[in-house]
């Protein structure tokens, strides 16, 4: 998820001053790489197997223990800090609070009320009216139809849970990570500061952190929401960082001409310009909160996360499909109202008209019969709690039972060869190469291709990364995740070039698509996982399939859309020129995309790196199981931190070569 | 034009109000039925672990505790180590499966003293390696260690080096198969599975297909009413045997499954604590609950009252 964003700007002043250069360098460049390669490789063989660093899995490393150390102490002194009496406790209470009153809104009963405030009747008037008010009517369509499937599926209750924490959670989130973003935007110096910490955020994987949040914030709903929001508000304040950048510098000026005051020139000038991109913060915010509400289901965050966590306790796949299913329609609708809001905002500047003269009464009316609708759902039972079994949810369930044990008993002896192919032709060779050679020689050869690939700045960082990988002291297994890793990531990339282009070139397929781009996002992976675990065993290339099935689909929507931002006049210029499809795409679409490419690559590695969890659980082993095992165990806590700041490190590392070189490729 | 406007509005608001008036039963109708004074039980915080064999006993503690001692329970899904935490800030009262921990009995009861032991709940955890019930069939001798060399190219995977995969799994629970192997010189690679989900679907697959698969794994399980995997035999577990984490060579202990309950919780005098104090049952009775739940897919409360209204005596043994 980092950076949707940093790709634009400097590409151009940079790209001018290599350009000159560029045939030679570029034959230079690729030279010089494969150069590196054969001598990593020669030193490789002479070398085998010393210096590896590699750590069994139940061993740890004095900085291991310390964390355990660290801690112990915080969970001891707990009760006579001052720091948690009067500052934790005091976010906690607030926060709690915010969720509370949220869930007797709309899902929990209060009082002597056995039914929540708003029943669904009223909960599904609301998502209409507001749907249209800020989007149009067509989304207001799917919000009243997604709602109410909501119900039919016999989620209402847990939908709404899940609801009513997801929004507390993003309305935290903007309050702070819209000003936030604002300054990163303003301040260059504020930007640089703020940017790892987004970093970490992201890729430190949650279940490092759930134990210590549950010590700082107990359990309940306000340890859930600051996870979620930890994870959730990076999007927003990078997306609003950028959005205030990109406002062109003439128009700035043009205000400061004027006489505008810096207050006055961001308040008139550059933040509603910037409005647009800020709502596809919110919408990025929106999305990741949805994805974590499984894993706020550990710590009894109430909605459909413990649905799903309950039913694959006993590994009944069709249940958990039916609630991942929900969370899947919940966000296709709130996704497709973000958009449809973000849209609005362009489309109603221009158009004045009869309809902007008829829209106050409309909107004036439909909020009375929303207020109507809100009433009936407070009195009545027929309108509080939604009729009927949730039947469509049970034939769904047995459907995806049904589907499950027909791959299971029919796929498993086509897919076996295909892994043992994947495993033994390119996963193994790749993981013996790094992990069998010397720590020092793989470090001095990730140092050499990010100096030639993104130039000094870059090769200082990945320095710096490989030196607080080896002080982790799972370096070992940072290797073979790294391998895993860059397999899933090319993968990625193969399946994101082709659908991306396809998409790119036709509006149907991409219409028809994308809703399963955007379950494969939002679904709980486990639920696919079940049925990909009987296909393939407890393997590292489980843990690859689930990582390329949540990845590929970020791939394919950007390079469908660097490929459908390519000028449809390049494109008939070509046509005209006599070029076939093939040739138009290789030799003028994907070129032209190429910034695109580049940007999918890093988003598709970044999004790799944060199922590397997942793949802990399946089979791969590693920097996951690490992790996993250090949330189960207390003695392996310190040793699961740990490896979640490897897996950070990784990401950073590839975030700073990627970016380099696509400012440099941008030429 | 606006006035017109608002006239309009306020038509339909009364509108709908009248077309309201007529439109069914009211919510708070029928408040009788709904959830009575708890008594002098007050609130319970009943901590769930996510694994079917303690939602199990959670179930049928809490049917107990609301039914005949009329306990507001709350629920709680947890995972271990967290549900240890809330004994401190009173938001867990009690674990009701715990499967050894010895790490968090010394940080949490002898360290920081906020919570205490309630007893055995009668099951016995066994962990150990297990193989599908076609291999203990095909090859009876699988099921000693000492024979297992023999297979150990039988059981290779993609993930395994060239040696025999030996699937490790759930990391909530302490493994000492690196170890074993090494000290037992098995031909063998631990592959780490990383969840109960991978294990059981690698173990289902195994006995379906007829496939080679050695693995940790542990019971009680509802699993093993589906899959009734076999136990192999390893060095016998004597007291102490285990202590060098590194020099172990033999079996697991038997765990006594235990109960552990926050301090507070022990002195409050709540009917609900002496209930978590007496409750007691046999591997089978957890089974059967757990199979309910699992296999017949059985909501755990309809699944808890099943059994109790079929074990009444020994409910009533629990609560006198």
């Amino acid at each position: 998820m980092t950076v949707a964003i940093e790709k634009p700007e400097q590409t151009e002043s940079v790209g001018k001053q290599a350009a000159p250069a560029k045939p030679e360098r570029k034959v230079n460049r690729s030279m010089v790489v494969a150069a590196i390669f054969v001598v990593w490789l020669v030193l490789f063989v002479v070398l085998r197997g010393k210096q590896t660093l590699a750590l069994a899995a139940a061993d740890l490393t004095d900085l291991h223990r310390w964390l355990n150390d660290v801690n112990d102490s915080i969970g001891a002194n707990r009760n006579s800090n001052p720091l948690f009496l009067y500052f934790f406790n005091e976010i906690r209470l607030v926060i709690d609070n915010v969720v509370t009153f949220v869930q007797e809104l709309i899902s929990q009963p209060t009082g002597d009320r056995p039914v929540p405030q708003i029943g669904w009747l009223g909960v599904v008037g609301i998502a209409g009216y507001v749907s249209w008010a800020v989007g149009n009517w067509r989304v207001a369509l799917l919000a009243v139809a997604g709602f109410t499937f909501l119900g039919l599926q016999g989620l209402w209750q847990e939908s709404m849970d899940t609801l009513a924490l997801t929004a507390s959670a993003v309305l935290v989130a903007l309050l702070f990570a819209i000003p936030l973003g604002v300054w990163a935007g303003l301040s260059d110096r504020f930007n640089a500061i703020v940017t790892p910490f987004l970093d970490l955020m992201q890729t430190m994987p949650t279940m490092v952190y759930l134990v210590p949040l549950t010590l700082f914030f107990q359990i309940g709903p306000a340890s859930a929401t600051i996870a979620t929001l930890i994870y959730a508000a990076p999007p927003t304040i990078r997306i609003t960082a950028h959005a205030i950048r990109s406002v062109p510098e003439t128009t700035v000026e043009a205000a400061d001409s004027l006489g505008a005051t810096r207050r006055q020139s961001l308040l008139k000038v550059l933040l509603p310009m910037s409005k647009r991109t800020v709502v596809m913060g919110v919408n990025q915010t929106i999305m990741a909160a949805l994805a974590m509400v499984t894993i706020a289901a550990l710590i009894d965050a109430p909605g459909l996360g413990k649905t799903v966590v309950q039913a694959l306790q006993s590994l009944d796949v069709g249940t958990a499909f039916n609630a991942g299913l929900a969370i899947v329609v919940m966000a296709i609708v709130l996704d497709r109202v973000t958009t449809a809001a973000s849209a609005r905002e362009e489309a109603s500047r221009g158009s004045g008209s009869w309809f902007l003269a008829w829209r106050r009464p409309l909107l004036g009316a439909g909020g009375v019969v929303t207020v109507v609708l809100i009433y009936m759902s407070h009195t009545y039972v027929w309108a509080a709690e939604f009729p009927g079994e949730g039947g469509i949810g049970s034939n769904i369930a047995s459907a995806a039972d049904t589907a499950t044990n027909w791959a299971q008993d029919n796929l498993s002896g086509l897919t076996n060869g295909f892994r043992d192919a994947i495993t033994n032709g390119l996963l193994n060779p790749f993981q013996t190469l790094l992990t069998d050679s010397p720590w020092w020689l793989v470090g001095a050869a990730l140092v050499a291709l990010g100096v030639v690939l993104g130039g000094r700045t870059a090769g200082i960082t990945t320095a710096v990364c490989v030196g607080l990988l080896v002080g982790t002291g799972v370096w070992s297994d940072s290797m073979t995740t790294l391998a895993s890793t860059v397999v899933a990531t090319v993968l990625v990339m193969v399946l994101g070039i082709g659908f991306g282009v396809w998409m790119g070139r036709s509006a149907l397929v991409d219409r028809l698509l994308r809703p399963t781009l955007d379950a494969a996002q939002v679904m709980p992976p486990f639920v696919y996982l079940v049925p990909f675990l009987a296909l393939f065993g407890a393997t590292r290339f489980t843990a690859i399939v689930a990582a390329v099935v949540y990845a590929a689909p970020v791939a394919m929507k950007i390079v469908a859309d660097g490929v459908r931002n390519v000028p449809a006049t390049t494109v008939e210029a070509a046509t005209s020129a006599g070029c076939n499809t093939w040739q138009i795409i290789t030799k003028v679409q994907l070129p032209m995309a190429r910034s695109a490419l580049t940007l999918a690559t890093n988003q598709g590695l970044i999004y790799v790196l944060s199922m590397v969890v997942v793949g802990g659980l399946v089979g791969a082993g590693a920097l996951g199981y690490d992790v996993v095992a250090g949330f189960s165990q207390g003695q392996l806590y310190g040793k699961g931190l740990a490896a979640g700041l490897a897996i950070v490190l990784l990401g950073v590392m590839f975030d700073r070569i990627t970016q380099a070189a696509a400012r440099r490729a941008g030429a | 034009m606006a006035r017109h406007w608002r006239a309009g509005a306020a038509g339909m608001a009364i509108l709908g109000l009248t077309l309201t008036a007529c439109g069914g039963a009211k919510v708070g109708d029928d408040s009788a039925g709904g959830s009575g004074e708890s008594g002098k039980c007050g609130t319970f915080n009943l901590a769930v672990n996510p694994w079917v064999g303690y939602e199990a006993n959670a179930a049928v503690l809490a049917y107990v505790a609301e039914n005949d001692l009329h306990c507001k329970v709350n629920q709680k899904d947890l995972k271990e180590e967290i549900a240890w935490q809330g004994f401190g800030t009173g938001e867990v009262d009690a674990v009701v499966e715990n499967w050894g921990h010895d790490d968090l009995k010394k940080k949490y009861i002898t360290d920081q003293k906020t919570a205490v032991e309630a007893g055995t709940t009668g099951n016995e955890g066994l962990i150990g390696w297990y193989v599908p019930p076609w291999l203990a069939k095909a090859h009876p001798d699988i099921l000693d260690y000492k024979n297992l060399n023999k297979y150990a190219a039988n059981f290779k995977t993609s993930e395994s080096g060239g040696k025999g995969q030996l699937l490790d799994g759930d990391p909530s629970y302490v493994t000492n198969d690196e170890a074993l192997v090494k000290n037992l010189k098995l031909d063998f690679k631990v592959v780490y599975a990383g969840s109960e989900t991978a294990l059981i679907q690698a173990f289902r697959k195994a006995e379906k297909d007829k496939e080679w698969v050695i693995g940790y794994f542990y019971e009680p399980q509802w699993f093993m009413s589906e899959v009734p995997l076999k136990k192999v035999k390893l060095p016998a577990y004597t007291s102490g045997c285990d202590a060098n984490a590194e020099k172990v060579a033999c079996d697991y202990p038997v765990y006594k499954l235990d109960k552990i309950v926050s301090a507070k919780f022990a002195k409050s005098g709540s009917p609900a604590y002496d209930l978590v104090k007496n409750f007691n049952w046999t591997n089978d009775d957890q089974n059967t609950v757990a199979k309910y739940i699992a296999v017949d897919k059985m909501k755990p409360e309809a699944a808890a009252k099943k059994w109790v209204e079929a074990n009444r005596s020994k409910v009533d043994a629990w609560i006198k």
